[in-house]
């Protein structure tokens, strides 16, 4: 069964169509991948379908309600978790803290959700930070700080927005074990990501953004062999030129 | 709640509750003034302090405070006490009505500053030209010693009353930042989208701190009012409160449990130190109370970002290591 579906999703700044007519779907439990070049409406789309933008046309439902005119706060109660492309910490809060707000949604009571916080904050390896400031965090610290405020919120879907951007090969390696983990509780999992090492082994399938339109969808091996995605990426005619012969591409 | 965080206070409080076996009534009088401020502040706190929105009115609590047990007493014959509880009310009602005009229009930062210092201005010519606020003219209280009439013959009556309400909120504030709800009013002031993300209801959440807020200012108000037996609209909505409750947790720390009230104390005395050492060289100055505070706020906004408590707090940890 179809835990999110978004149908017809349009949105419209002035003149600007970020993002036209795309429709995705999320299973129970899958892991779907959001690809596309740079500006083609990626981060859009999730702030449609979380509630932070509300759409020029097209509906969102989750667990089967329509949920197309609901605040933020409020699918996020349904089991709606986002976590944000450029990192949005509670500065002055310790990890402890910033995650505990999260737990609160769950957990009205301050031990309870303390506790949450911190098994969470451990499972995505922020264990041995609780104590220190968000501010003091890396950027990898960051993103798995992220990581840890969405899942406290015990969501049943987690819109991931490129949290592997800017950390290091090593790094991406420590938090690819970390999101299959997440999976595997039945999380459903829907991501941006550049990281195509990623995409290739987490995905079970992939939607491709281009222009503000899916030009293709499908499982990761057949949507990066598409001609239509790799000129996408690459430029008018440089599918035909790869396929004509690497030398010259 | 954190021990640390309320033992300090209720010491200070304390040794403030002792002062009249041993003060002078000048020394009183200051004392007064000043937990007087530190309650307003308190209330400020809240809402500026751990929801991070910077409110230039509160004097529209405050005065409303006021007002509202003054002129339930004056003119319809109610119990202070009772005037006390509708001065609350109403406070937290006035926060609530102005939060859901500014929360909902999405102001923040300075222009939601700025609405606020239009609310308590409008209030204060409002009050000024209307009858039943006695107009310019203001209005009296009638003296009536008694603690049922939440008047008391001796100053101490009156400071142990203030102590008391003081630490009373020093304690709510304290047990609110332990729990779900100090952690939403956080989150909502050091950023509104996460919050939102995380599943806070962002706007329930301000008009809770505003209407708290205002409650506590409020308070502050009626207690103002029934120690002094006067009122007109220029102590009630004047700008006066709004600037030294704002100072007052700069200059404390604002968000901290105890900032409102160390801020309000030192910026009063330090007022009251430059009154009596200027008036000595020169004679008296009148203002210069008010020189003294700019200064303060110029000299935490430079030096002590986080308020007193917030140095203190840096200095502690520094010299535990």
């Amino acid at each position: 069964m179809s835990l999110l579906r978004a149908e017809g999703l349009t949105r419209r700044f002035g003149g600007l169509v970020a993002v036209d007519d795309a429709s995705l779907e999320v299973s129970e439990g899958g892991l779907i991948g959001l690809i596309g070049p740079n500006g083609a409406g990626k981060t859009t789309l999730f702030s449609l379908v979380s509630g932070f933008l509300a759409p020029s046309a097209g509906r969102v439902t989750f667990a089967g309600e329509d949920v197309t005119a609901e605040a933020p706060h409020r699918r996020a109660a349904r089991g709606m978790a986002r976590t944000f492309q450029i990192v949005q910490p509670f500065a002055g809060l310790t990890v402890r803290e910033n995650v505990a707000v999260g737990a609160y949604l769950r957990h009205p009571g301050r031990a309870e959700a303390v506790r949450a916080a911190e098994a969470v904050a451990r499972e995505v390896g922020l264990g041995p930070m609780l104590d220190a400031q968000a501010s003091a965090l890396t950027v990898a610290g960051r993103k798995r700080l992220e990581l840890a405020r969405a899942l406290a919120t015990a969501p049943r879907l987690l819109l991931l927005d490129e949290v592997l951007a800017g950390l290091n090969p090593s790094e991406v390696r420590d938090i690819i074990p970390v999101i299959r983990a997440i999976r595997e509780r039945g999380v459903a999992i829907l991501m941006i990501e550049h990281v195509m090492q990623a995409v290739m082994n987490l995905c079970d399938h992939v939607h491709v953004l281009a222009g503000g339109r899916m030009i293709a969808s499908g499982p990761p091996r057949a949507v990066t062999a598409d001609p239509r995605v790799v000129e996408a990426y690459l430029g008018h005619g440089a599918a035909a030129r790869i396929a004509a012969g690497g030398a010259h591409a | 709640m954190n021990p640390r965080e309320v033992w300090p206070g209720l010491a200070l409080l304390a040794v403030v509750a002792a002062m009249p076996l041993v003060a002078s009534n000048a020394v009183l009088n200051f004392l007064l003034s000043s937990l007087v401020v530190a309650l307003a502040a308190q209330g400020w706190n809240i809402l500026g302090g751990y929801a991070g929105q910077l409110s230039f009115g509160h004097a529209a609590f405050f005065g409303t405070g006021a007002y509202a047990t003054a002129i339930l007493q004056t003119r319809y014959g109610v119990n202070a006490w009772a005037g006390l509880a509708a001065g609350i009310a109403l406070g937290a009602l006035v926060g609530w009505a102005i939060g859901l005009l500014a929360f909902r229009a999405r102001l923040r930062g300075s222009y939601f500053a700025l609405v606020t210092l239009a609310f308590a201005e409008v209030l204060r010519i409002l009050a000024n030209a209307a009858d039943v606020t006695g107009g310019a003219a203001g209005l009296l209280v009638r003296l009536a010693p008694g603690a049922g009439n939440l008047q008391f013959a001796s100053r101490a009556g009156f400071l142990w009353l203030l102590t008391g309400a003081v630490a009373a909120v020093l304690l709510l504030t304290a047990w609110i930042a332990h729990r779900r709800l100090g952690a939403r009013l956080v989150a909502v002031r050091e950023n509104e989208d996460a919050a939102r993300a995380l599943g806070v209801d962002v706007l329930r959440v301000k008009l809770s701190a505003i209407a708290l807020s205002g409650a506590i200012t409020a308070a502050a108000g009626c207690l103002y009012v029934q120690n002094f037996l006067y009122l007109d609209a220029t102590i009630a909505y004047g700008t006066w409160i709004s600037v030294e409750v704002l100072i007052a947790c700069v200059l404390g720390g604002a968000g901290t449990v105890l900032g409102p009230v160390v801020g309000a104390l030192a910026l009063h005395g330090v007022g009251e130190l430059a009154k009596i050492a200027l008036g000595h060289v020169a004679g008296p100055v009148p203002g210069v109370d008010l020189v003294v505070f700019g200064a303060l706020l110029i000299l935490a906004v430079a030096f002590l970002p986080r308020g007193v408590m917030g140095g203190l707090r840096r200095a502690l940890r520094g010299a535990g290591r």
